[in-house]
């Protein structure tokens, strides 16, 4: 039925403006979205879903531009309509929620104001009826004190509860249309569950159509009734969502799931009295007044990975900040190869800085973007070991060598010229140019997409046996833990509420915060959160931890 | 305390700490001043004897450290001393003085602030048009000139009346414009090419037309009474007279200032153009304007703030030039005056002054900008 068909594009190609050239990111791809019907957009950064997604509505970010095939939606030709007519769509037939909530609410208007601009200015409502509007959708979306909570400011208000909000915003004029952008990459585990079961149930009951974006198969395996696998710009695969998850036809997205089948070498236990290389003794820390790390204590041994897992907020970070001597502990102690370190980073040698190296999460903000490849490694490399001229730059490419990127194609380069993938190599290597015992890797891989971050992992994991470094790995995904970890260490709320080797760790009986964690990560069967839904209403237990 | 009010209190101690530090400094600037300030005034014939009476008169005798300390405590109680030149108190001269000076300031400020904002405004919305250039090029030649020769062309236009040769004097400026402000503006607006024959071709034809023009907009050709060139303003004067009579001082310091402030207010919305808020605000259908001005403007309020309150703070210290050229009774002029006659009390009175209002704006500024952003206003 054609009547039936809501946004049709055919042969929609978008260019993007590099230096003086045009170069494709959409290459000409149709796409037919029913009334009501959720489509799943996936693929890695760079596939061109989010740029699928604007184009949806019309719209291209600055330095883009349509250059060819139609966007039918409703039967009106977008790509023909002026200007005007584009906007009376946008916002009140098509809608959008954006990846960050947080940064796509406008932090100096009230959610409320911010929820009713788009009826008033399209005339669906009066400011009275969109505020009474609003409170009744804040309700179904589940947000705590749906009658107070609009008349916040957006930093007033948690990630996940933004997100709902930000829902409830596109739905203020009830859309036939709604683009979901990566709504849920930002958030925990656990807050995640609770935005894809309101998302689901608010489009459900309102019959909106959605365009549900992605790299997360298992999260758009709960969401979509059909996926569409993109790659450069180009469709890979479509097909209904079961049929996709269970008869996969192309490479490419096979390739997308064989990503969480990698499992880090075995390694022998330490033995009983070996000395950690790093061992944390009760620790306190504080940010000014607010306490945030409460008796914290495990042990870093040699060639061995501890996973440190957690929501954000649950002192992670914290405590390598404390590791490292950026954040002196308030008390308690923390020993380095059985010595205990100087709580301040300012009061210790430089061999005990040399020791302990960091990688962090961003490798676009950790590098300088002045600096070439050969002069970020080189420095520490000078730094550290005292060495320069002819012996720091061998040094430094024996480290590009170890790290699998060719010295003479990349040492001369600037950051910007690398893909995100390589930007963290280069993090790895200028932590491993201090020659260190251990390295904290801070969620290196949470930028990354699933095929690079196996990449990363690998390399790391080669690393770790070739020279025997000992990593605290930072992290809130589950299944990187599972990959990489030798022992985990569960934290809430700045304490440690489990730790242990991993074996045990992934088999029952788990403290019940744990159980949380690891239930609440999504699986590839499309009923997953359908039926943990069922589950933990039936036995009472709450969505998430996140408190209002 | 509510954050902000503590915050204000420790910003207003910092700002009467460096008023302090500037007190000494202008003191001591005074000090080092060469020769000696009796013997100047009574001149070479004054026998040792009066020279020194003059001395104790004047209070010079006393180590310098005490003198700024009763400078100090009286400038504290309002009390500056005695002109040197004059024998009256500063404070009565002052009064009128800086009341004729904020009326200035606060006359141009009236007109300059509000223009200037919705310039950068429209600006901003219209960015990398030809509408966006042009703002850019009148506003950046305005201050591109000196501000007497701002003033001597407001004079010549709309006081003088129609000359013969306004339209030569037009013509010059766009040469002059052309020949020094080519660089600069072709800079700041990122034009790669400017095609400078088909610009003075340009020039010459709207010097020609405005000529003509000019010719029966001339004040003296329509027989109404022009604006005064000399703003003579006594403390009788009604308010619509002095209106009327400093307009013309106040137009040219708004020409003056008002391109610092617009190409702030568009740089700053421009910024924020990109922030993943202005595109949901896009994407939520509404019209460009209501994007920059509700979406954009609220968060880009700190960076104008700070650049009005310098602009206001020029407004009252800047004025020196401007109040000479129209001969304005303001504090200025009377820095200027008392220059040309080593009136040193006055000048030092006169510098406290002008240092006083630039850290009482910035102080402003400092507060207004912390008191728009609503995480600190409306804290979790």
């Amino acid at each position: 039925m054609s009547d039936d068909i809501l946004l049709k594009m055919r042969g929609v190609k978008i260019d993007g403006k590099t230096g003086d050239d045009w170069l494709p990111i959409i290459k000409g791809i149709d796409l037919d979205l029913r009334r009501g019907e959720v489509l799943g957009l996936i693929g890695e950064s760079g596939a061109g879903k989010s740029t699928m997604g604007l184009a949806a509505m019309g719209y291209v970010r600055g330095g883009c531009r349509i250059s060819g095939g139609s966007i039918e939606f409703d039967g009106q030709d977008l790509t023909k309509a002026s200007e005007g007519q584009r906007r009376a769509l946008r916002g009140k037939r098509i809608a959008y929620v954006a990846q960050s909530a947080a940064a796509s609410f406008n932090p100096a208007h009230r959610l409320i104001d911010q929820y009713s601009e788009a009826p008033v200015k399209h005339g669906v409502m009066n400011k009275a009826e969109a505020e009474v509007d609003a409170t009744d959708l804040y309700r179904r979306l589940q947000l705590p004190n749906p009658d107070e909570i609009g008349f916040r400011y957006p930093h007033q208000v948690s990630g996940g509860q933004l997100q709902r909000a930000m829902t409830a915003m596109a739905m203020s004029c009830r859309p036939d249309l709604i683009i979901f952008d990566e709504p849920t990459t930002a958030l925990d585990v656990t807050t995640q569950i609770e935005v894809l079961a309101a998302i689901r149930n608010a489009v459900s009951q309102f019959g909106t159509a959605a365009i549900y974006i992605t790299h997360d198969l298992a999260v758009v395996a709960q969401m979509a009734d059909r996926i569409m696998v993109l790659k450069h710009g180009e469709l890979v695969e479509e097909a209904d969502t079961r049929t996709m998850l269970s008869a996969p036809t192309q490479d490419y997205t096979k390739s997308l799931w064989a990503v969480r089948s990698f499992k880090a070498s075995a390694k022998a236990a330490p033995t009983a009295d070996a000395v950690p290389v790093v061992s944390l003794r009760n620790v306190d820390a504080s940010y000014g007044p607010v306490p945030v790390l409460h008796g914290v204590s495990f042990d870093i041994h040699k060639g061995r990975t501890v996973a440190v897992v957690g929501e954000s907020g649950s002192g992670k970070s914290t405590a390598a900040r404390c590791i490292t001597g950026l954040l002196p502990p308030t008390s308690g102690e923390i020993l380095f190869n059985g010595k205990a370190l100087p709580p301040s980073f300012k009061r210790r040698s430089k061999d005990q800085l040399r020791q302990a190296q960091m990688i962090y999460q961003m490798a676009d903000t950790a590098l300088n973007p002045k600096q070439r490849i050969r002069d970020i490694i080189g420095r520490p490399v000078e730094f550290y070991l005292g060495l320069s001229g002819r012996a720091r730059d061998e040094r430094v490419r024996e480290l590009l060598n170890l790290i699998e990127m060719e010295p003479d194609v990349f040492g001369h380069r600037f950051p910007g010229e690398l893909s995100g993938g390589q930007k963290q190599r280069i993090g790895i290597a200028r932590a491993l140019a201090a020659d260190p015992e251990f390295i904290i890797c801070d969620e290196v891989t949470s930028a990354l997409d699933q095929l690079v971050a196996e990449g990363i992992l690998r390399l790391l994991d080669r690393l770790q046996t070739e020279l025997g470094l000992a990593y605290m790995f930072i992290t809130h995904d589950l299944a990187t833990v599972r990959a990489i970890a030798d022992e985990v260490v569960v934290m809430q709320h700045g304490r440690v509420v489990e730790q242990g080797p991993k074996v045990e760790m992934f088999t029952p009986p788990h403290h019940d915060y744990t159980d949380l964690l690891l239930s609440s990560v999504p699986e590839m069967d499309p009923d997953w959160l359908t039926n943990l839904l069922d589950e933990r209403t039936r036995e009472g237990k709450p969505l998430s931890t996140e408190t209002s | 305390m509510h954050p902000i009010a503590s915050m204000a209190l420790k910003r207003l101690g910092l700002g009467l700490l460096t008023l302090l530090v500037v007190s000494i400094i202008i003191f001591s600037a005074v000090e080092m001043l060469p020769g000696d300030l009796a013997q100047e005034i009574l001149g070479q014939a004054a026998t040792p004897e009066t020279v020194a009476a003059f001395r104790k008169e004047l209070g010079l005798d006393k180590p310098p450290v005490e003198r700024y300390f009763d400078w100090l405590g009286g400038a504290v109680q309002g009390d500056f001393g005695k002109s040197l030149a004059s024998k009256r108190l500063i404070s009565d001269l002052m009064a009128t003085r800086l009341g004729n000076t904020l009326f200035l300031a606060s006359f141009a400020a009236i007109i300059a602030v509000p223009v200037s904002i919705v310039l950068g405004l429209l600006a901003a919305l219209y960015r990398n048009t030809w509408f966006d250039r042009m703002i850019n090029v009148v506003t950046l030649s305005s201050i591109s000139f000196p501000e007497f020769f701002v003033a001597y062309i407001l004079i010549l236009m709309l006081s003088v009346g129609y000359p013969f040769d306004l339209g030569w004097v037009l013509l010059i400026t766009g040469i002059w414009l052309l020949a020094e402000g080519y660089g600069s503006v072709k800079a700041s607006l990122k034009i790669s090419k400017v095609p400078a024959l088909p610009a003075l071709f340009a020039t010459i034809g709207v010097a020609l037309i405005a000529n003509f023009f000019l010719g029966w907009w001339s004040p003296q050709m329509q027989g109404i009474e022009a604006y005064p060139s000399i703003s003579n303003i006594a403390p009788n004067t009604p308010f619509w007279e002095r209106v009327d009579r400093s307009f013309l001082p106040a137009l040219t310091l708004t020409l003056v200032v008002t391109a610092y402030m617009m190409r702030m207010t568009r740089a700053a919305i421009i910024n924020l153009l990109a922030s993943p808020y202005v595109e949901m605000a896009r994407l939520k259908g509404m019209s460009p304007w209501r994007v920059i001005v509700t979406h954009a403007l609220p968060n880009a309020l700190a960076p104008i703030i700070n650049v009005v309150a310098i602009s206001l703070a020029f407004l009252v210290t800047g004025v020196v030039v401007v109040e000479v050229v129209f001969v304005y009774p303001g504090v200025g002029q009377l820095m200027v005056d008392s220059v040309t006659k080593r009136d040193v009390t006055v000048v030092q009175a006169c510098c406290l002054i002008f240092a006083a209002t630039y850290i009482l704006l910035n102080l402003l500024a400092d507060i207004l900008a912390i008191a728009t952003n609503p995480r600190l206003l409306h804290p979790k």
